[in-house]
């Protein structure tokens, strides 16, 4: 079985991020960028798909030259190999467009499970597992928070604020996990050594048959029209219990913000 | 926001395999062990044979070693390794050490065939641990005084005496007994199970609670011929595996001194004395800028030693400079730290006290700071003084 996961690389959470001023795109240029989080609970799931059968699992990413990071960090997890799609022409796409390149790569791998995150930690729109498996005419079962696989099927649990539901689909198919699925392992000492002997390949748009202006920020059906930062944080509101009332007020603070 | 201690640029001489070591062992010491340190060190009680799978399939455990099971990395990544898990305490640090540079090391290097492919696989996986007996009740630093002895009976050994500070004894499987026999001081191989063996833990420890000590008790312990280490010839034996593991405490040591730093100038930037943020004292900038120039000239000396390491070029003298320079500025710094956090700086709440108790163990073991003082002392004027 062929197995890819879709990996994206972000800014360092920890660390500075910050949007480019002439376009509001994020700033992916002059910052630490690392693999996504909620990604490595996909690279996770494939390994673990991995183990308890015979599969390959390759690591794509569509990023700039740093992005290249979070591909090795896949492979040091314990991934077979790695495709990095990187074009300048390729910045500023919006989700339609990163799924439009990832579905081309995709169909390139001729894979049979595709693995996604729930989304990612700079954008975290969610949508982009949807909208490729839509590009691809492949069944998608998503936000998996349990995983198995048993020969071509697939079988997620999904949990939501009132039931859980059991989703099942047939292989080839999309699969997107969330954060509860796994606990994704640390790269091993053995598997940081073996990561720097295998294969990554890296593509243009052209190596997928796509041109420039069907991509980028020109392509792009939406745009980002203005950035602002979050305001500083205010004080509390201090609930003195001056009368015997301060526990009402606390109900009142707490139902008015739909916190009850 | 962390603010970064590392003045000079470190990173600069290091590989790219070297930092995405470091970032593993990291991240697995401030996710699975530095959570629960105080509690270990408190209680002086760890969950021993879990870390050691954990460290083992981690691929921390003889990752400087070749073959057999074992990662096969350079010094510096080791280096590193050791100074991200002293980071977290410096009793984790000896549990690796010990297991690593000890006990694996000693078979690995002075070991037959037979008696490496028994261990050296199940010791790197964490699935059997390892304890090294040098030092006995009476001789610490004079080794060569030891008393435990091995005599021949027929083709057997028969091991008498006793071992005292024993990282690991308590519950290690395999145990590196150094004895005298008619033929100088020589190395044995010895299953914990073997009947007459016992290794009572040393308790009341003030220090390195995190960590298992023991006195190991060899009563006609009887052993097969093939125990012996046949390539290990005298006290050169015990002391080539010591070089080693002193070489990953000149790493370890900065680690401490970097949490305890870290949390100093965290804490400095917190706490409001006098109606301004402490951090804002000169006193306490140029306590800090003193206690970083330390750390990251240690650093610095750590990893040329381990480029010389790598070239087989590193001497003796060479690591009795960094484990005396790096522990003892390791300490003051732990010491130094604890007065910026004044009272909470005694409390367990904070890393600073736990690690300059700690530091008065790796100050005494692998050669005190006397002994190297007195290995430079000799390289300097071409006179022992050692006795
Ligand atoms: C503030 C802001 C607002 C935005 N608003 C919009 C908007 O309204 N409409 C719009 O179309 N775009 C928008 N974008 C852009 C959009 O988020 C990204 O450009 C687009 O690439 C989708 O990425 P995502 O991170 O949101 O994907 P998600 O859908 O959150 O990602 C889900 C999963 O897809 C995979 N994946 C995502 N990107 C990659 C990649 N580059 N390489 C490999 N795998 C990947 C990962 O497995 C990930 O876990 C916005 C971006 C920002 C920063
Ligand atoms: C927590 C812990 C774990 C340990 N783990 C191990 C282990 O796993 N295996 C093992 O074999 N050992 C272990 N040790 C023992 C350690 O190596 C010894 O304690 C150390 O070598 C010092 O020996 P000593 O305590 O007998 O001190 P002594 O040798 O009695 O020294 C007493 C003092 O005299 C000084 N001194 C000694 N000789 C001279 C001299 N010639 N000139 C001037 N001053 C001198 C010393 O520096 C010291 O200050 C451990 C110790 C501790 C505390």
């Amino acid at each position: 079985m062929k197995i890819v996961v879709c990996a994206k690389f972000v800014p360092d959470a920890t660390a500075d991020r910050r949007f480019r001023s002439e376009d509001n795109t994020v700033d992916r240029a002059g910052v630490d960028g690392l693999l996504s989080e909620l990604d490595e609970y996909a690279v996770e799931a494939a390994l673990t798909v991995k183990e308890n059968g015979d599969a390959e699992v390759t690591v794509l990413t569509v990023g700039p030259e740093q992005a290249a990071d979070a591909v090795k960090k896949g492979l040091q997890m314990g991934a077979d190999a790695g495709v990095h799609v990187i074009d300048d022409a390729i910045h500023g796409s919006d989700a339609v467009a990163t799924s439009l390149i990832l579905a081309k790569a995709l169909s390139k791998l001729e894979a049979d499970l595709v693995v996604f995150g729930m989304g990612s930690t700079d954008g975290g729109m969610g949508v982009v597992p949807a909208m490729v498996a839509e590009r691809l005419g492949l069944p998608a079962v998503t936000l998996g928070s349990e995983v198995t696989v048993d020969g071509t099927t697939v079988k997620i649990r999904r949990d939501g604020d009132l039931a859980s539901d059991t989703v099942e689909g047939t292989l080839p198919l999309v699969l997107s996990v969330s954060d509860q699925a796994n606990e994704p392992r640390y790269p091993s000492f053995k598997g940081i050594m073996a990561a720097k002997k295998k294969p990554v390949e890296t593509w243009s748009l052209a190596d997928l048959e796509l041109s420039g202006d069907q991509v980028g920020q020109a392509a792009a059906w939406t745009e980002v029209v203005e950035v602002t930062a979050r305001p500083p944080r205010t004080a509390g509101t201090i609930v003195a219990d001056e009368d015997g009332s301060g526990a009402a007020q606390l109900v009142e603070f707490l139902s008015t913000n739909k916190f009850l | 926001m962390t603010v970064s201690l590392d003045l000079v640029d470190v990173d600069s001489l290091l590989t790219e395999e070297e930092v995405a070591i470091r970032a593993t062992t990291r991240r697995f010491a401030d996710e699975r062990l530095r959570p629960s340190l105080p509690e270990w060190f408190e209680a002086a009680s760890i969950p021993a044979r879990e870390l050691a799978k954990e460290l083992g399939s981690l691929g921390l455990l003889g990752m400087h070693l070749t073959g057999y099971g074992c990662a096969g990395l350079g010094p510096v990544a080791y280096g590193l390794a050791c100074l991200e898990i002293e980071a977290a305490d410096s009793g984790m640090r000896s549990l690796v050490s010990v297991q690593g540079s000890l006990a694996m090391y000693a078979i690995w290097k002075y070991g037959n065939e037979e008696q490496k492919t028994e261990w050296l696989p199940r010791m790197a996986a964490g699935e059997a641990i390892g304890c090294f007996g040098l030092t006995e009740p009476d001789f610490g630093s004079n080794p060569g005084g030891m008393r435990t002895s091995a005599r021949r009976d027929g083709d057997d050994w028969i091991l008498n005496g006793s071992k005292m500070w024993i990282t690991n004894g308590s519950i290690a499987d395999v145990a590196v007994v150094w004895a005298r026999t008619d033929d100088g001081v020589r190395g044995f191989v010895v299953p914990t199970s073997a009947p007459g063996f016992s290794a009572p833990e040393i308790t009341r420890k003030l220090s390195l609670r995190a960590s298992v000590t023991s006195e190991l008790i060899l009563t006609d312990v009887r052993l097969p011929a093939s125990a012996m280490l046949p390539e290990a010839r005298g006290l050169s034996g015990p002391l080539g595996c010591l070089n080693e593991a002193r070489f990953g405490i000149i790493f370890g040591a900065m680690g401490a001194a970097r949490d305890c730093l870290e949390t100093a100038v965290s804490y400095a930037g917190e706490r409001q004395v006098f109606d301004k943020p402490l951090s804002a004292y000169q006193l306490t900038q140029a306590k800090l800028a003193d206690m970083a120039v330390e750390l990251n000239k240690g650093i610095l000396l750590a990893v040329h030693l381990g480029r010389l390491k790598e070239k087989g070029a590193l001497r003796p003298e060479q690591v009795s400079v960094g484990k005396l320079n790096n522990v003892r500025e390791a300490i003051a710094i732990a010491r130094e730290c604890r007065t910026i956090l004044a009272a909470n700086g005694i409390s367990g709440e904070y890393p600073v006290l736990r690690h300059a108790n700690n530091l008065e163990s790796v100050l005494t073991y692998e050669g005190t700071s006397e002994v190297h003082q007195l290995v430079i002392g000799q390289a300097l004027t071409g006179q022992a003084a050692f006795r």
